[in-house]
């Protein structure tokens, strides 16, 4: 969507965006939880709400949104094929940029040894079940990973009532960013074991137990370290692959890794062909994939009007905190990066914050910590059918779970907008919060 | 009086599924009992999906007659009931001199059994064949082809039933009495009856037959694992490699064959084992796996796998024997009108019409075996909208708009192929029955794009509550309910 909006708004005549799904916003409309657009908006957004402001944005500036539609091939001469309900659409273009995304690393790729039951999906799958489908995979949950999918849908789970029994990271350190480390896990007591993988999968239909083992330094198992965990669901953050199939098509040159590869200016091997976002290389945060989209939407242009090209700077979107959050310090969630802040005597200030915002937060955190929560609710008479929600305001840390609870029962008319308040919660402290829709008509 | 059967077949694998379509052609009243929710959810649909030859068996045994007749009849089968078929040939790749000594002896045998074309070839013609390959010679067997095990399963079940036989999934047995010669078959979902009862249980075979006091025979269950390669990988080979087999293993031996939809899997191992549901697959035999694979076909990658099934064979042999032990297909003298099959493993799926042509004859002793004027030999099956020219696609969407929805991006499914799917003919809606007929789910992503997709319809167009939706029948339920 950034590439579009660029692309049109850098003077391109005609730029159509081809999506498979009915909406547009791709991965962003099962993303319900906040921390989208700190960057490009200085605002805590939800992913629906994000991706709302970006389909504006590109729809305002001209580009023609077509849902639906499913991109199966293109060629080295630029024509792309879609299939849709109407029937199989040619479109010829001076330029194409490959924006598909990423998919999720599964079971089969890394061959956990055991059963093959009922009961493992990978986080992506359970989240787009949970948060768009109203079904709920189950309600005593291992994770094995803790990337940021893992890690949010550790929350969510809980959220929603299951029992998170563990989260199982094959690697020292989780891999996960640290603000999610701290706000997604730690803060609901969730159990986080390190150098710790899941040996076996046990239960011939439904999932009855994994098998949790340490790992020594290279990555074994250690024997003797084998211990049972009964669950019912198993949920894998292991990791995300560059989608590319649309490129292969075309011959496009990828890298070991099923990324594409672009030269600095995003373009591929194909010229006039660019790819940006997470089929070139999977990224942290939607904010830097919608900036390096703007740019290779402004390179695209270029390309065809003959100058010369933006370079991306690599390093740019790598600068966030991941792993453990450090001990005895405040891990700041006001921008991406992930501050690690910790007050200093000496100085009677507070150290590590990359800005002044930093000390608010951390003064915040220190007295009265906040958060909000992001959940859904039903839509009246849709059967299955769920609405996202946020608060508009955080609510004290504590309070988060009875917010959750109390918007279990609330239900709302399928008319409602985004941004609609559909429940005002009294805190503790006697404050007024209002939940507003995070996605609507 | 409940309705008495003339043939009650217990067990819907590919031997089952077979032996139905046969009889179906004569005025006979037939019941198939499965345990399971669909056909082909055992043995059936966990193999390598290869038609063989018939040089592998024992001269003079069933096993070695049935396969070489079985080999020649496939094809016009396959295309009398829309079964995907391929005649890919086969290689059999020697690695030093002994090898190469004893494919001599593999040509013989498969000579002596009547298998054509059988031929040794050197390394230079093993790269013109099978590009990749090691190996410093081999053997080309012209006559093996590979197949569709699911659709064949499907394909016979569903032509029996269009030619008036019924099938009871769900239904396991769990006891069998004899009465004034009407067998009265006790199952899960209540008592069947049947003049004459066949045991193709596979796996169970040996626990069907004790049920009416015939003990004699024991099974020996032996896994197999296999890997599933992504069709990246499948660039690399397009016809069965095989190692020369090494006496006394049950199995084949680990080799790489293309699917016929384009995958590579790579397997099987051989391993026996107590129990015979269990499927697991073990970190020992998965590392051994791909190494005995790589050694076939050096380019392969960890990277390529997407996903990895076991399969257990019923053997006779027990393991301190090995190898093979004969078909066993006979009406018990202790019990007239039970026709036990034991030990149906490698080479029964290929062998399996010729082993319903025999059970027939045996029934043709006792009943009357009268043709059917409608009988209708003919099975279509639903449009593989993948494999179409794109004006037939086009033709396609526009008679339905549903087949321009693609939900499985990985395979290319549409919308109206998954509700074909969901709606067949035989009634089973689990995910793994869905995915066995539109062949969705499959690929590289496992079903991360597509499952949910699949599941919304369930839900929304056949009223399914998300807690009902299996994975594979009854105790695999996917889901705990609905989030709120």
């Amino acid at each position: 969507m950034a590439a579009a909006y660029a692309a049109k708004k850098s003077g391109a005549e005609t730029v159509i965006l081809l999506e498979r799904d009915r909406h547009a916003g791709g991965i962003l409309n099962q993303c319900i939880h906040d921390g989208f657009g700190l960057i490009r908006y200085q605002e805590a957004l939800s992913g629906p709400e994000y991706a709302d402001r970006a389909v504006a944005e590109a729809e305002n500036m001209g580009v023609e949104v077509l849902t639906s539609r499913h991109v199966v091939k293109m060629s080295a001469d630029r024509k792309v094929t879609a299939y849709c309900s109407e029937g199989i659409e040619e479109y010829a273009a001076k330029t194409i940029i490959l924006a598909t995304g990423c998919r999720e690393r599964t079971r089969g790729n890394i061959s956990i040894p055991g059963s093959r039951p009922a009961g493992v999906f990978t986080a992506g799958v359970a989240q787009n079940l949970m948060n768009l489908h109203n079904v709920m995979i189950g309600r005593r949950i291992v994770i094995l990973g803790s990337g940021d999918i893992g890690l949010i849908m550790a929350r969510r789970l809980t959220l929603e009532g299951a029992k998170v029994l563990a989260i199982a990271e094959i690697m020292p350190e989780p891999t996960g960013l640290a603000r999610n480390v701290s706000q997604c896990v730690y803060e609901f007591g969730i159990p986080l074991y390190v150098r710790t993988t899941v040996s076996k999968i046990i239960g011939k239909r439904k999932l009855e137990a994994v098998e949790l083992s340490d790992l020594d330094d290279s990555g074994n198992v250690v024997p003797g370290s084998e211990r049972r965990v009964e669950c019912d669901a198993l949920v894998l953050s292991v990791g995300l692959i560059p989608e590319n199939e649309v490129a292969q098509t075309a011959n496009i040159r990828l890298l070991s890794n099923n990324a594409v590869d672009t030269d600095q200016y995003l373009q591929t091997s194909i010229r006039g062909v660019f790819s940006c976002g997470n089929c070139r290389r999977v990224m942290d945060l939607a904010d830097y994939v919608s900036e390096q989209g703007e740019m290779a939407g402004r390179n695209a242009v270029r390309f065809i009007k003959g100058d010369p090209m933006e370079i991306w700077d690599e390093e740019k979107s790598n600068c966030m905190k991941k792993g453990f959050p450090e001990s005895d310090t405040i891990t700041c969630t006001v921008c991406p990066n992930g501050c690690q802040i910790k007050w200093d005597e000496d100085s009677q200030s507070y150290m590590g914050n990359g800005c002044r915002r930093g000390t608010v937060f951390a003064e915040q955190e220190r007295t009265d910590p906040k958060r909000n929560v992001t959940t859904t609710v039903v839509v009246k008479g849709e059967r299955q059918s769920l609405r996202p929600v946020r608060t508009k305001t955080p609510v004290s840390r504590d309070e988060v779970l009875q917010v959750a609870e109390k918007l279990r029962g609330i239900s709302i008319l399928p008319s409602s907008k985004i941004g609609e308040t559909v429940f005002t919660y009294q805190s503790k402290a006697g404050e007024d919060i209002s939940v507003i829709t995070t996605a609507g008509k | 009086m409940e309705q008495i059967y003339d043939v009650v077949i217990i067990g819907a694998g590919a031997v089952g599924c077979t032996i139905a379509r046969e009889l179906s052609r004569y005025c006979l009243s037939i019941l198939v009992l499965e345990k399971e929710c669909d056909v082909a959810y055992g043995t059936s649909g966990r193999m390598s999906g290869v038609v063989h030859a018939g040089f592998n068996n024992k001269p003079g045994t069933l096993m070695a007659k049935f396969c070489v007749k079985g080999n020649r009849q496939f094809e016009s089968i396959c295309r009398e009931l829309d079964i995907p078929y391929k005649k890919t040939g086969k290689v059999l790749v020697a690695f030093d001199d002994d090898d190469m000594k004893a494919l001599e002896g593999i040509k013989a045998r498969g000579e002596e059994n009547g298998c054509e074309g059988l031929r040794i070839i050197d390394a230079e013609e093993i790269r013109r064949i099978a590009p990749g390959v090691g190996g410093i010679g081999g053997m080309l067997s012209p006559n093996t082809a590979i197949f569709d095990p699911f659709t064949y399963c499907i394909a016979h079940a569903e032509n029996a039933v269009d030619n008036g036989a019924e099938f009871v999934f769900d239904s396991e047995v769990t006891a069998i009495e004899k009465k004034s010669n009407i067998f009265c078959v006790n199952t899960s979902k209540g008592a069947f009856y049947a003049r004459y009862l066949v045991n193709s249980a596979g796996l169970y075979s040996d626990k069907i037959s004790a049920m009416l006091g015939i003990t004699k025979y024991k099974i020996f269950p032996c896994r197999g694992e296999y890997f599933i390669l992504d069709k990246i990988a499948d660039k690399l080979l397009d016809i069965p490699a095989y190692p020369v087999p090494k006496p006394g293993i049950g199995g084949l031996g680990v080799h790489l064959t293309p699917t016929i939809d384009g995958n590579l899997i790579i397997g099987p191992s051989a391993e026996y084992l107590e129990d015979r549901e269990d499927y697991a697959a073990t970190p020992e035999i998965m590392d051994k796996l791909f190494a005995e694979a790589k050694a076939l076909l050096p380019a392969i990658e960890r990277t390529h796998i997407i996903g990895n099934y076991c399969g257990i064979r019923p053997k006779q042999a027990p393991p301190e024997e090995g190898g093979f032990r004969d078909f066993v297909i006979r009406e018990e003298e202790e019990c007239p009108g039970l026709i036990n099959l034991i030990g149906i493993e490698s080479p029964g799926f290929t062998a399996a019409g010729p082993i319903a042509g025999m059970v027939r004859d045996l029934l043709g002793r006792h009943l009357k075996l009268e043709k059917k004027n409608h009988f209708n030999p003919i099975r279509k099956g639903k449009a593989r909208f993948r494999e179409l020219p794109q004006e037939e696609q086009e033709k396609l969407i526009a008679a339905d708009p549903e087949y321009g929805e693609i939900i499985c991006r990985c395979q290319t499914v549409t919308k109206r192929e998954i509700r074909d799917a969901i709606e067949n003919m035989l009634g089973a809606r689990s995910l793994s029955s869905i995915k066995y007929r539109a062949w969705c789910m499959t690929g590289r992503c496992n079903g991360g794009y597509c499952m949910s997709r699949i599941v919304d319809m369930l839900v929304h167009d056949y009223h399914i509550p998300a807690e009902e939706i299996t994975l594979r029948g009854h105790g695999s339920e996917m889901f705990s309910g609905e989030v709120k």
